[in-house]
């Protein structure tokens, strides 16, 4: 089943940067990210981890990646990052409460936008907290190459 | 000053290809100020909205405007403009040539061609429609949904200007096409189906520079770019509510 999931995400991941015209060349850089995020949030919840953690968990994972292939590709980080958020951000779940609310089930629809707001904040924490890592980073590089 | 001139024109058609290429407002901001200081402007201010650049390159110097109207998301674009901005504040190109490349960028067409955007869309579709719980009988009805999904939202995205109406209609034909599926006995369940269909739509990309923008203090990009982003959700599930009403 993981080997389903590995080549779905890839091929996914990559698809988006077609579709988002990210240059040729990093592709399949963009489908591994993508793949490497996908892995980490579906291990996480099939090892029994609520799905927002495990959000926030994959989304600082592919951060973490992007940065990586931003400084060694020299291409601006938001190629990477798009493509390895989007297996991450809570469509399937969005479209669920949009269609409770369409057949009169507030209770679940409700309770289903509350759980996509918990998910896109997942996304934003994990994404903030690898950038504020890796300032802290060059800031300490920084002063020690000064000093 | 004819000098500082020619800055904010480059300054200013960086603005602008990234903006309109959908990059993130403060990316914006910090390569149009980063130009700006590697030619000895030490008070070049930036402001950059998703409709429009403000841009002088001292305090109390004139100051430049461009309106942005057309927006879409072409990272290749993106990672253009960085490296010519890159060589720019690294001292490998002179002024007038940076123009000259931008020029050639803003004009140049670098999408992929049409079918493989669609070949691209169905897969994203099929394969989300996996990874979302599916199991394969599923996979050729969603793969075909998405790509005449995609295929109806870039023909009407040519023939009506208003976006949403495209991804509304678009999220409709499939909604009806995963009617169809289930009802032909090809398939098992529709929700999945009609999950990986709409993500090839889904605002993906807004809703994360949405959030990057906020959490770097731009607000006022950040709430229009969630606000679009909303609107663009908005109009898949009501495409996909419609079509459910005539079941």
């Amino acid at each position: 089943m993981i080997a389903a999931h590995l080549v779905t995400s890839f091929v996914a991941a990559a698809g988006f940067g077609v579709l988002f015209n990210a240059p040729r060349k990093s592709l399949i850089q963009c489908g591994l990210v993508g793949m490497f995020g996908w892995i980490l949030y579906y291990m996480l919840t099939d090892g029994g981890m609520d799905v927002v953690p495990a959000t926030v968990f994959a989304s600082m994972l592919v951060a973490v990646l992007s940065q990586i292939c931003a400084r060694v590709f020299k291409t601006p980080i938001i190629v990477f990052i798009v493509s390895g958020i989007i297996p991450l951000v809570p469509g399937g779940i969005a479209y669920d409460a949009m269609r409770n609310f369409v057949e009169n089930d507030y209770y679940t629809a409700v309770q289903l936008s509350a759980k996509v707001m918990l998910l896109s904040g997942g996304i934003a924490i994990g994404l903030m907290f690898s950038e504020v890592a890796n300032q802290i980073i060059r800031k300490q590089l920084r002063k020690r190459v000064e000093s | 000053m004819n000098m500082d001139v020619s800055i904010a024109k480059v300054c200013m058609l960086a603005g602008k290809i990234m903006l309109e290429s959908g990059a993130e407002t403060y990316r914006v901001e910090d390569t149009m100020n980063r130009i700006a200081v590697s030619y000895g402007l030490s008070n070049a201010q930036s402001y950059a909205t998703p409709t429009g650049i403000i841009f002088s390159v001292d305090r109390v110097e004139k100051t430049n405007f461009i309106r942005i109207s057309k927006r879409s998301t072409d990272l290749h674009k993106i990672a253009e403009v960085n490296s010519i901005s890159r060589k720019l504040t690294g001292d490998e190109l002179v002024l007038s040539e940076a123009l000259l490349l931008l020029e050639d960028v803003d004009q140049a067409r670098l999408e992929f061609a049409g079918w493989i955007q669609i070949i691209a869309a169905a897969f994203v579709a099929g394969c989300f429609t996996i990874m979302f719980g599916g199991t394969w009988p599923d996979f050729i009805p969603s793969l075909v949904a998405g790509g005449i999904g995609y295929v109806v939202m870039l023909f009407f995205a040519r023939l009506v200007e208003i976006r949403f109406i495209a991804e509304f209609i678009a999220s409709f034909v499939i909604g009806m096409l995963a009617i169809l599926f289930i009802q032909s006995g090809v398939g098992v369940e529709m929700d999945k189906i009609i999950i990986g269909a709409v993500m090839p739509l889904v605002p993906g990309l807004h809703i994360t520079n949405a959030v990057r923008d906020l959490m770097a203090g731009h607000l006022v990009a950040g709430v229009s770019k969630g606000v679009e982003a909303v609107l663009t959700a908005f109009a898949i599930g009501a495409g996909i509510a419609v079509a459910f009403a005539f079941i």
